[in-house]
């Protein structure tokens, strides 16, 4: 199959090309979006196919470009068809979405010829095989992302989210040439086939592994590498930020995942304790961000980087297993992890789209501007709301399946035989049971603020719903998450094989029991069965609303609420007050978790006595990675800079001798060396 | 046979949590007006307005959508579903595979969702102020709730409910201190989630201390009776929950004859109205807390969740 795929990153390369030829007619949306839907759907097809039926006729393809003499390798093993699944479904997703939204585009010819690239981009580094190829479509990956962010480079904002989106990708960049560098030796094989069997040791591993989390994890989202994430992610029109959040920050995942369980070799325990560590708190602080901020797409963008902790906790627990020789345990939390990417993909990309009809509906990201958009926007507004509960990881849903998955293995782990996983392990758990819950608030917030109540601002009351292609493709997603919730053993079946090939070892299949159940370790008895429990919500359900209508009254009447005798029968007037505000809604929790970590507070301003005015309620929060970790980085740089500056206005006299010492310098090392 | 007598007694366990819930929602006020030296309703009158509310027209507010309408079957729907997987009075039932303890605290959780949701649907001050509150104690009851999943798990090897009783059950469960930490941490987020004192007051209509009422204000008819009998169910799903894992004595196993069934059915019906009479006194004798000093009472049952989890992940003995 890589054949196939290799020619559908050239279709999407060539359909890049008639971007910025059609970028400026009204057809060059149609096409590019169009032809990005078929290629993508012949992708994923074909990707489906492998992981699916085991079909690969090529395992492995070498085309004659690149540096001389070693050319590209690519190749397809299951790893890479399932991440290519993922690249693909979500790309074939957010064409489809773009075929309705990109019509708004004021200035296509600005995203037009990136975005297939980008598109191309992706699957090119999921099936690269050397570390050549794979840092060279890395980059082109970074790069058509980057131009898609500055489309509406205009806006101050978006520019500094360029800025710091480039410096971050250029930073893990880096950090990933270092890795692959130390993976390749002395000798130089930039083939993945070649590192796979070389010895090295442990504390090159060591250093691969720190080197792969500051890399893949820049790009995926782990904190404190989060910072350029809730800028960048949101900057770019609707069906990017999908794919950047749905889709890219996978493909960093599948880097960390080929880099530490693929190449790298035998694990140390304490790389799993170190992932471990880095996932659970990135898990609690991105939610927690996520629940303070007011712009739907920086809300969701945040919800990326709690997803990708989650994530990272499963990778984590993995590798502690992996190390300790606990292979079916290690299988089943590779297993949640890669469930959850699937997941994350489809809510995500989901929840996306809507924010991008909000957008285009409204005109506005704020979400104390929104409300009541359940009326105005009638049917996208119920794959929102099971996005919205999938993410939230609620049964019958499939966030709350993997989630399940993520907690059998936790339980697994008091048969660590170290004592630092032993106490870490029961903290992470926690650490990811917090997480949840305040995903549950914030999706409770986000889609309770922006679609329920009454419209807080005219352009809300006046919203339309969005076009049938946007509609299709959040419905379709949605679908997807409510199959994936009730039958998670057959896609724990179809992951099977990926943790076969990467750890020896697989869950028992789950298609041939009763009821479809999921029973990932028989000797935990622990079992779930999804579709049995929506058998019953139906059976019960009906029951319920038939034994009421039978014996109880039938009738619906409407009238205006109670609220304390305030009541005006102008609804202008009332916009806005009388219901909860989204800062509002989230004070309690900010007061409760946020004081310490985040320095949030609350202002109360009170008008002089005499003044009748009304009283006002600020409240602020700051960062503190910004404030630890970056503020002091950039000061220091800006230091460094002023006084290597001095440098630049020298002598020839001065200039030679700096030439002299630093050859006689070299010398010396190179003699000492050898 | 061997098919039907289990799928009946499943039966019978799923419509037993639904008659059970009012009588003890109802013995639990009677209780405590008795001991405030009221006379209080009498212990069937829960039923009675059940049934008065069924009878009368569903009022929906005006700028509500249809979310208001399928939240209360919503919310009694999952919330019964959760209670009909806890075991009661047997254990091995046919559908105790369904869901383990993660997936009943989870089936709450969506209960509880669109029970906020719902909240800000009515588009009034206290909707939102319910649900404001309710998120904030559910970020700690929850995780509270799951460290006590872990600590009883890690435990019995298992956190199938089923599994769990049996275990509790045998003699290899004795006397650990991790399982009394996770006991009092139960207690406390049973008081939380149930909405009882001292985090909550299930009577009140003050709107500085409400949380679960401020919520179902705006409901009434049919809709109100689903949720006042979700409410009942919740906390017979606590107090089942509570004795299943921690008094399993006397439950019936798998293919147990009748007399044992009608014994464990005794045992049941008693340790549920055992369960009253403590909650009744304690709910009697203790004041309601400040709002944000909630959290210090929830935080405590996490944190003694987490030491339990902590001791059984570095000692399996204690």
């Amino acid at each position: 199959m890589t054949p196939i795929i290799l020619v559908c990153a050239m279709a999407f390369l060539l359909l890049g090309a008639l971007g910025a030829v059609l970028g400026r007619r009204p057809s060059g949306h149609v096409v590019v979006y169009g032809g990005s839907l078929a290629v993508a759907g012949v992708a994923l097809l074909a990707s489906l196919t492998q992981l699916c039926f085991g079909i690969a006729p090529v395992p492995r393809v070498l085309l004659p470009i690149g540096l001389p003499g070693l050319g590209m390798h690519f190749t397809m093993d299951d790893l890479a068809s399932l991440f290519l699944i993922i690249t693909n479904l979500g790309a074939a997703a957010a064409s489809l979405f773009a075929l309705g939204y990109g019509r708004h585009e004021h200035e296509p010819w600005r995203i037009l010829p990136f975005y297939p690239v980008f598109l191309a981009a992706m699957n090119l580094v999921v099936i690269a095989a050397d570390a050549y190829g794979f840092l060279l479509c890395w980059e082109l990956m970074s790069v058509a992302s980057w131009g898609l962010v500055m489309a509406h480079h205009t806006d101050a904002a978006i520019r500094r989210a360029g800025t710091i989106y480039l410096l971050m990708a250029s930073a893990g960049t880096l950090a990933l040439l270092l890795c692959f560098g130390l993976l390749a030796g002395a000798h130089g094989h930039y083939a993945f086939a070649a590192m796979r069997n070389a010895h090295r040791s442990s504390w090159i591993g060591a250093l691969v592994i720190i080197l792969a989390l500051i890399g893949a994890g820049s790009k995926a989202g782990l904190v404190p590498m989060h910072v350029w994430l809730p800028h960048a992610h949101p900057a770019a029109p609707s069906h990017v930020s999908a794919l950047m959040s749905g889709v890219m920050t996978k493909v960093a995942i599948y880097a960390f995942i080929r880099i530490v369980f693929d190449l790298v070799g035998p694990a140390a325990w304490w790389w799993g304790l170190v992932v471990l560590l880095v996932g659970g708190m990135t898990a609690v602080l991105g939610v927690l961000y996520a629940l303070m901020e007011d712009d739907i797409k920086t809300i969701l963008a945040y919800s990326t980087i709690e997803n990708v902790g989650l994530i990272f906790v499963g990778l984590g627990l993995a590798l502690a297993f992996k190390a300790d020789g606990m292979m079916i345990a290690a299988a089943l939390a590779l297993t949640a992890a890669l469930f959850h990417a699937l997941n994350h993909m489809l809510f995500k990309s989901t929840l996306f789209f809507g924010a991008g009809a909000i957008q285009h509906a409204t005109g506005t990201r704020d979400l104390a501007q929104l409300g009541g958009l359940i009326h105005r926007m009638k049917i996208s507004t119920v794959p929102m709301l099971i996005a919205a509960m999938a993410i939230a990881a609620l049964p019958p849903l499939n966030g709350f399946a993997s989630e399940w998955l993520l907690l059998q293995a936790i339980l697994l782990s008091p048969a660590l035989p170290q004592f630092g996983l032993k106490l870490a392990v029961p903290a992470i758990g926690a650490l990811v049971a917090l997480s949840t819950a305040f995903a549950s608030a914030c999706f409770v917030r986000f889609y309770g603020i922006a679609y329920l109540g009454r419209a807080r601002s005219p352009e809300a009351a006046t919203a339309h719903e969005t076009d049938r292609f946007s509609r299709g493709a959040m419905i379709g997603l949605a679908g997807l998450c409510l199959a994936a919730g009730v039958l998670p053993g057959l896609v724990i079946d179809v992951l099977a094989p990926v943790t076969h090939a990467l750890l020896g070892a697989r869950l028992p299949a789950q298609a041939g029991l009763a009821w479809l159940a999921v029973v990932p370790v028989a000797s935990s008895q622990s079992s779930y069965d999804p579709l049995l429990i929506a058998v019953f919500i139906a059976i019960s359900g009906g029951l319920t609303a038939l034994t009421l209508y039978r014996f109880g009254s039938r009738v619906t009447r409407r009238a205006p609420a109670w609220a304390c005798g305030y009541q005006e029968r102008d609804p202008a007037a009332l916009r806005g007050t009388g219901q909860y505000s989204p800062s509002g809604f989230a004070q309690p929790i900010r007061r409760v978790f946020a004081t310490l970590m985040f320095r949030a507070h609350d202002d109360v301003v009170l008008p002089p006595p005499g003044d009748i005015g009304p009283a006002r309620l600020t409240h602020h929060w700051t960062d503190p990675v910004w404030a630890a970790l970056y503020t002091p980085l950039v000061s220091t740089i800006g230091l460094i800079a002023e006084r290597m500056n001095r440098l630049q206005f020298l002598s020839i006299r001065k200039y030679l001798g700096f030439v002299f010492v630093a050859l006689v310098v070299l010398l010396m090392w190179t003699a000492l060396w050898t | 046979m061997d098919l039907i007598v289990p799928l009946l007694l499943q039966l019978f366990q799923i419509g037993l949590v639904i008659l059970v819930a009012p009588l003890l929602a109802g013995f639990v006020r009677l209780l405590k007006a008795r001991l405030q030296r009221r006379s209080g309703p009498p212990l069937l009158q829960i039923y009675r307005d059940l049934a008065k509310l069924t009878g009368k027209d569903a009022i929906v507010a005006g700028d509500a959508s249809w979310l208001i309408v399928l939240a209360p079957y919503a919310i009694f729907v999952l919330t019964w579903i959760a209670a009909a997987l806890v075991p009661s009075f047997a254990t091995g039932l046919p559908f105790s595979g369904a869901g383990d303890l993660i997936a009943v605290v989870a089936l709450l959780g969506t209960a509880r969702f669109f029970q906020m949701l719902a909240a800000l649907d009515v588009a009034t001050a206290f909707g939102g102020l319910g649900a404001s509150r309710e998120a904030m104690f559910a970020s700690l009851a929850e995780p509270a709730m799951l460290m006590i999943v872990f600590t009883v798990a890690v435990v019995a090897g298992s956190s199938q409910l089923s599994a769990i009783a049996d275990f509790m059950h045998s003699q290899a469960a004795g006397l650990r201190l991790s399982l009394g930490l996770g006991l009092v941490a139960l207690v406390i987020v049973a008081l939380a989630e149930t909405g009882r004192f001292p985090v909550d007051n299930p009577a009140t209509h003050l709107e500085l201390t409400m949380v679960h009422e401020a919520m179902v204000l705006d409901y009434s008819g049919r809709h109100l009776a689903l949720i006042e009998l979700a409410h009942a169910l919740k906390l017979t799903l606590y107090m089942s929950l509570i004795a299943c894992i921690f008094v399993p004595f006397g439950m019936a196993g798998p293919g147990a004859a009748l007399p044992a069934l009608a014994i464990a059915l005794v045992g049941y019906v008693g340790k549920l109205a055992a369960g009253a009479v403590l909650l009744a006194v304690f709910e009697t004798t203790i004041a309601k807390m400040r709002i944000f000093r909630v959290p210090n009472f929830i935080g405590a049952a996490l944190m003694l969740g987490l030491l339990g989890t902590l001791l059984l992940f570095v000692s399996a003995t204690l």
